[in-house]
């Protein structure tokens, strides 16, 4: 059940959906049902081949979230004669997502859910039929997206690099841990995770007492005895300038799991790697997230990832535009959501809202270890005149973003 | 002088031996899979009884001679004997069983099934689930008419207060309240149920006849984030004055004029105050605080809290036995 395919699935949810629609058709208030569809748009790409062997290598990470979502949303739906469908696109790996985007539209979807990568979304949401459309970004952490690059219409549902690392420079700000070791993986989104790192320090006063490239070749993940290079080259490599703590920069998963004990000083590791800043991790079971889990993994036979996450809450935050204002209307639920009255319940035991200067959610970031949660960001004492959530971030006051 | 009154009865009980006099109070504790019994007049744990894992809601049933508990993470309700305080019978929940509900009559338990989308219904003398019933996501507060005749419950992820009625196990209504609804508590002439919004932050009043939302209670506390006002337990007097509301990581009970609807005073208790019970006179007013593990009362008399008892890991549900 760890890596079911993919039409299985969707062949699944569809029979969700029907379930769904059947249980609607015998409740008296459905008597006219609206239909709320949501479209969800991704690229085929290679999968992401972990470097851990405990994690699976999945091909459908997100969609299952939206899936999920579709199915949540359903359960609510049917009691107020609403339905909500998913009309799922794949763009070939040398595709272009405009030309889905126009199918898309064809079809009569406005509300996108977009698993794509910076450009990719970026190409989707300058499309001239997505003007009209609301496109909720679940995937690309990029700060500039957020800022110089912003659109109007896309919500940023996926944390930002910035607020990944804040929730971490706070949290090792609450522990005094204040001397970072800093280190870099050669991928341009490692480059970008660091930016955002240098910048978090800056702001809750730690000092990056030494920076390093990982220069060595990027090995495959399955060598005999491979752990005799590791242990050659990592003590050697880690030692420097004293620190605190080793902070590491390596999106690509190339390395960053190999640092763990093998440090020159005994120093705990975090960052992409060691005690990880996420939108969601399975070791997290508080304010409800256990039942959540469980319906995941009973759909997707696999644990829930971050993209899989922030996909359902996209599917969410329609469902529940739709459930307060009752309407199927796209305009009117793409309003409601980005007005002062949306709330979106997501298992972090606090209600979610847009930010309305660049449209990225605010959201506590867990701070997730190995096999345990360590803590959720914001810390106490990181105090805001409005909401503590944006001391993750960027504030209204930095903020580059002009619509 | 109350104080005194009390300290003399006190005495007067320890002297006479008359341990029925006092009130006991039963805190099941989340964390450490236990219900800590607490003396009312010494205000002491005078016993810890082990139950099942991840224990959360608590209820009498209708003679007090037992209480039933829910042990989430063993899909189980255990029985606990109130005199022996010994754990003496085991009845099935359905699944992951959070919170229930006894009917006036005292054989149907309702419990909602926060895994499963359902409500299970109990017959406590059979020890057999006799029906379930679809509800919204995450099932979770359970309310029943004083005539038993209408339950509501509340579902989390659907945020919904879904009326069922009793007799053919129908949901017949759903009133949408704000997000994450926790508890729902019927007052005492059944005209309205009060459900509280945990993510909303607010305790819609519903009226029972109309099943409209007549008014929406919304808080504020002075120095606190609005974020951090979470409302869940409500408790109301019997006369229906007055009303407790448990605010969460607020850290506050607020207590409300029920003819106004108006907040009266914001009563500071222990950390994360999730459920509420009154002591049968109506005298107390005692708190589960989640995350400084202990239970605070409070005076109802002086409108203060007079002390904190330490109790087990994350206390969730309490309730009271003259």
């Amino acid at each position: 059940m760890v890596e079911p395919a993919v039409h299985t699935l969707r062949f699944v949810a569809r029979l969700l959906l029907l379930a769904g629609a059947l249980l609607g058709a015998s409740t008296a208030w459905a008597a006219d049902p609206q239909v709320i569809r949501i479209g969800y748009l991704t690229r085929e790409e290679e999968p992401r081949i972990p470097l851990t062997f405990l994690e699976p290598v999945s091909d459908d990470e997100g969609v299952q979230g939206a899936r999920l979502g579709i199915a949540d949303n359903t359960t609510t739906g049917r009691f107020l004669g609403q339905s909500f469908e998913l009309v799922e696109s794949v763009v070939p790996a040398d595709g272009r997502v405009e030309d889905a985007v126009r199918e898309l539209t064809g079809q009569g979807i406005r509300l996108l859910v977009a698993d794509l990568r910076a450009d990719a979304l970026l190409a989707a949401a300058a499309a001239p039929e997505a003007r009209g459309m609301l496109i909720f970004n679940t995937r690309a952490p990029d700060d500039d997206l957020r800022n110089e690059r912003c659109r109007a219409n896309v919500l940023h549902v996926t944390p930002s690099r910035r607020m990944l690392a804040d929730a971490l420079a706070q949290y090792l700000a609450q522990r005094r841990w204040t001397t970072w070791m800093l280190i870099v993986g050669r991928a341009p989104e490692d480059a970008a995770y660091a930016d955002a790192l240098r910048r978090a320090a800056k702001r809750f006063g730690a000092k990056i007492a030494e920076e390093k490239t990982w220069t060595f070749e990027d090995t495959n993940r399955r060598v005999d005895t491979g752990h005799v290079t590791i242990q050659t080259e990592i003590p050697p490599f880690t030692q420097g300038r004293e620190h605190d703590v080793l902070v590491v920069a390596d999106e690509a998963d190339q390395f960053g799991e190999y640092l763990p004990y093998h440090t020159w000083s005994p120093r705990p590791v975090a960052g992409t790697h060691g005690m990880v800043p996420t939108a969601w991790s399975r070791v997290h079971e508080q304010w409800g997230a256990t039942q959540f889990h469980n319906r995941f993994e009973r759909q997707a036979g696999r644990w829930m990832r971050p993209r899989d996450y922030t996909a359902w809450m996209a599917v969410r935050a329609v469902g529940e535009a739709a459930t307060r204002t009752r309407s199927n209307d796209p305009a009117a639920l793409a309003a409601f959501i980005k007005g002062p009255d949306f709330t979106l319940a997501a298992f972090k035991g606090q209600g979610l809202s847009f930010r309305e200067w660049d449209g990225q959610l605010r959201q506590p970031v867990l701070l997730a270890g190995p096999r345990t949660l360590v803590s959720v960001s914001p810390q106490p004492g990181f105090l805001h005149q409005f909401s503590e959530l944006d001391t993750l971030g960027d504030d209204r006051p930095e903020s580059r973003c002009r619509k | 002088m109350t104080m005194m009154r009390r300290a003399a009865l006190a005495l007067l009980g320890v002297a006479v031996a008359l341990p029925a006099s006092a009130d006991t109070i039963f805190v099941s504790n989340e964390k450490s899979n236990s219900i800590s019994v607490v003396d009312g007049d010494k205000l002491t744990v005078i016993s810890t009884i082990k139950v099942g894992r991840r224990p959360r809601g608590i209820t009498f049933n209708a003679d007090m001679t037992r209480i039933y508990v829910c042990s989430g993470d063993d899909n189980r309700i255990d029985v606990v004997d109130t005199t022996t305080l010994k754990v003496v019978d085991r009845m099935p929940s359905g699944k992951d069983p959070e919170l229930f509900v006894l009917e006036p009559a005292g054989r149907l338990l309702y419990i909602a099934n926060e895994d499963d989308n359902m409500v299970s219904v109990l017959d406590t003398s059979a020890k057999k689930i006799i029906g379930e019933i679809p509800v919204g996501v995450e099932p979770e507060g359970m309310g029943i008419s004083p005539d038993g005749k209408t339950l509501v419950n509340t579902s989390e992820t659907t945020s919904m207060a879904h009326f069922i009625d009793t007799a053919s196990h129908k949901v017949v209504d759903n009133v949408l309240v704000d997000a994450r609804p926790r508890v729902a508590r019927f007052t005492a002439d059944g005209r309205f149920v009060w459900v509280s919004a945990e993510l909303g932050g607010t305790v819609s009043v519903i009226d029972t006849t109309t099943r409209k939302v007549v008014k929406k209670i919304a808080f504020a506390v002075q120095g606190v984030a609005k974020e951090a006002i979470q409302p869940v337990g409500i408790v109301l007097t019997r006369d229906g004055t007055r009303a407790f509301v448990a605010l969460g990581p607020a850290n506050r009970v607020a207590e409300i004029d029920v003819q106004t609807y108006e907040v009266k005073k914001y009563h500071l208790v222990g950390q994360r105050v999730w459920n509420l019970a009154l002591s049968p006179d109506e005298k107390r007013l005692y708190t589960t605080n989640g995350v400084s593990n202990d239970m605070s009362v409070l005076d109802m008399e002086r409108g203060k809290v007079v002390k904190s008892v330490g109790v087990g890991g994350a206390p969730w549900g309490v309730i009271v036995k003259p």
